[in-house]
């Protein structure tokens, strides 16, 4: 009994922890430009199908994951630049299109290079399940909880610690402003773009040897990935993480108690609910607009 | 200056309409194809399609089919059955083709049949649902085997090994949903019970829950897997990450190198039934299949740098029996060719031998599909 109540607690902390990666993603560009990035999916794809691709072409792994983290980051810098900067002075909702236009183009041309097929690759250390009072636990599982909690540590430190995050958090709360104390608003924009679009392909390289990767996998885990930000609450690091758990875990005790039929449904039943009661999240600010 | 435009864009849609009615016996034979070649099924569409191109060009380098020329018109619906039947409108409308090859899915099948019908044209779907071809419908056929022919050779597999309670984890897809209906149906006849039932998402990452759940079901003997594409790689990794011993089944939604490539060494003893294809050279000498699946084989990794794979095989299929109609009906008369279809009798092709008839219109039995294990990384046909 407690054997698989832990079975299914460790298979929701491990979707859940690919969830929250996704949130991480959304969250540093709402901080920066209260923009829902819709191509983030993307990014996590792109992390997974270029390691694929490269390890394929024999390089090293760590190579190949360096790589696969640099291009992606490379496509963010080069989305900035090329789609979100040029239309800086449109609706906030003008920009959330555009990102949807950019995820359609990034999976295409992907789709036309790479290919339509799934792809995996070698797990970090190894296949052999860890055994944990009747349940088992893959070690690459360990490796995207640890990665996780590194990275929002760090973006913890970054963003309360250092001159730039906080710049990037100032020109969240007011653009005009930010610029007046003398901060380059543009150049803020390109680095948070960077940053999620390689924070994204790292979870997605992590997640790759458990979950598979196809050109096409970017939907599913930006929707959850979204739906995890909202539940934590936009714009809170911790919050994208505890939402990410919640909703995997949810899933995961949905599917072994109740029955699999209903797993999907119930994130969303979940939303509605804290939409319903706490609209801005588990640990959104709490702020009021000024009408 | 508008004017005069579109008096030229009238009289050139004039002389092209006027072309298209001198047709006479040099004229190409147009087969229309409507396949997904991207979105979910790409998997199924983009071999089918690269299948059709490489032939068509290789029947017209050979000097045609009754001296004239093969044309293929073909379109992509991304598996969206809306917008297959949209082109189907197309194909039979501004396209005129003569016979339609494919309909990668059952969805787009299905929603293509109404508009073929009425236009009366010839129609072999590449699609392995049950409904397309019963009850039999006058103007379609189909290449693939069905979802319960795919149970039932399951069972009869079971039923050897003394089988009897069985856990069922299906795909939530339409193919899986399918494949999860047509096995509660044909499970009592094989003296089978399914004692667990469980679904997962064709995009979901994990399935140890479902397995864990199955796991402790009281008098399990062995687990079926129905599904497409990387969700059974999955479920078999996580079968292996739980050290579930049971057998595994799958079914021929997977039977390609690409699931042992995904699955890597949790794919091990995993058992499906498939077409010969994907074990040519393993067949025994005088297996009538053996010389065209080896040379379908060949030819498509010769010319893509490609494994042919079992998907590509149903676009072989369809195409060289459309071709095959085509001669025996003598030309494209519509009527005489789905005639010529309906007659095909011990028809070789790369998924086994086809036998039509006016109450089967796909003509396979449970012989063409092979009972499969993985060992040692490859396919092997299972004893």
């Amino acid at each position: 009994m407690l054997a698989q109540f832990l079975q299914f607690l460790f298979s929701g902390v491990t979707i859940g922890a690919t969830y929250a990666l996704a949130a991480l993603g959304f969250t540093l560009i709402y901080n920066a430009s209260n923009v829902i990035n819709f191509a983030q999916g993307e990014f996590i794809m792109l992390g997974g199908m270029l390691t694929a691709f490269f390890i394929q072409s024999g390089l090293p792994l760590p190579m190949a994951i360096l790589l696969a983290i640099a291009i992606p980051a490379l496509v963010g810098l080069l989305v900035e630049k090329l789609a979100i900067e040029p239309a800086r002075h449109a609706d906030t909702v003008t920009l959330i299109i555009i990102t949807i236009g950019v995820s359609l183009v990034i999976r295409g041309v992907t789709q036309v290079w790479l290919g339509k097929d799934t792809h995996s690759i070698p797990a970090f250390s190894g296949n052999d399940p860890i055994h944990i009072l009747g349940a088992t636990l893959l070690p690459q599982s360990l490796w995207v909880l640890g990665v996780t909690a590194a990275v929002v540590t760090a973006l913890w430190w970054f963003f309360s610690r250092t001159l730039m995050g906080k710049a990037i958090l100032a020109t969240s709360f007011n653009r005009t402003a930010a610029q007046l104390v003398g901060i380059n608003t543009n150049f803020v924009l390109l680095i948070s773009f960077a940053l999620s679009a390689a924070l994204g392909a790292l979870g997605g390289i992590l997640v790759t040897p458990i979950t598979l990767t196809s050109a096409d996998v970017g939907i599913m885990l930006g929707l959850k990935g979204f739906v995890a930000a909202v539940l934590g609450g936009l714009g809170s690091g911790l919050g994208a993480v505890v939402g990410g758990l919640l909703v995997g875990i949810a899933e995961a005790m949905a599917a072994g108690y109740i029955s699999s039929a209903y797993k999907d449904a119930v994130p969303f039943v979940i939303i509605l609910a804290i939409l319903f009661f706490m609209p801005r999240g588990l640990f959104g600010a709490r702020v009021t607009e000024r009408v | 200056m508008k004017k005069r435009t579109t008096l030229k864009l009238i009289a050139a849609a004039f002389v092209t309409l006027s072309l298209g009615f001198n047709a006479h016996a040099s004229e190409p034979i147009k087969i229309g194809a409507v396949l997904s070649v991207t979105g979910p099924a790409a998997f199924l569409g983009d071999p089918e399609l690269k299948t059709l191109q490489l032939y068509v060009e290789k029947i017209n380098k050979a000097g045609g089919v009754l001296g004239r020329q093969l044309e293929l018109v073909h379109y992509d619906d991304a598996a969206d059955a809306a917008k297959a039947n949209g082109f189907a409108k197309r194909l039979i409308e501004s396209d005129k083709v003569d016979i339609i090859v494919g309909g990668t899915t059952t969805g787009s099948t299905m929603a293509m049949y109404p508009l073929v019908e009425k236009a009366t044209t010839p129609f072999i779907s590449l699609a392995g649902g049950v409904p397309i071809i019963e009850p039999v419908k006058k103007w379609m056929f189909k290449t693939p085997h069905t979802d319960r022919m795919a149970a039932e050779k399951v069972f009869e597999d079971m039923k050897k090994h003394g089988i009897t309670q069985v856990g069922l984890l299906s795909e939530t897809s339409g193919f899986g949903q399918s494949g999860k209906k047509e096995t509660e149906a044909v499970a009592s006849k094989y003296g089978i019970t399914l004692v667990a039932n469980e679904t997962y998402g064709p995009k979901d990452s994990d399935m140890t829950a479902q397995l864990t759940k199955i796991k402790s079901t009281p008098g399990i003997q062995a687990v079926f897997v129905f599904g497409l594409g990387q969700g059974p790689a999955i479920v078999a990794k996580n079968y292996a990450q739980l050290g579930i011993t049971l057998p595994q089944y799958q079914s021929h939604g997977v039977a390609s190198d690409d699931f042992i490539k995904l699955a890597g060494p949790a794919a091990e003893g995993v058992r499906l039934p498939s077409p010969a294809l994907l074990v040519a050279s393993q067949l025994p000498a005088n297996d009538p299949v053996k010389p065209v699946a080896m040379a379908y084989e060949k030819e498509y990794k010769e010319r893509y740098k490609a494994d042919a794979s079992t998907f590509g095989g149903y676009a072989y299929d369809g195409l060289m029996l459309a071709v095959d109609a085509i001669k025996r009906a003598g030309g494209t008369d519509k009527e005489k060719v789905r005639e010529a279809l309906e007659k095909t009798k011990g028809f070789v092709a790369t998924t086994g031998v086809f036998n039509m008839s006016a109450t089967d219109h796909m003509g396979l039995d449970l012989s063409a599909f092979r009972m499969l294990e993985v060992k040692k990384g490859d396919w092997v046909i299972a004893k």
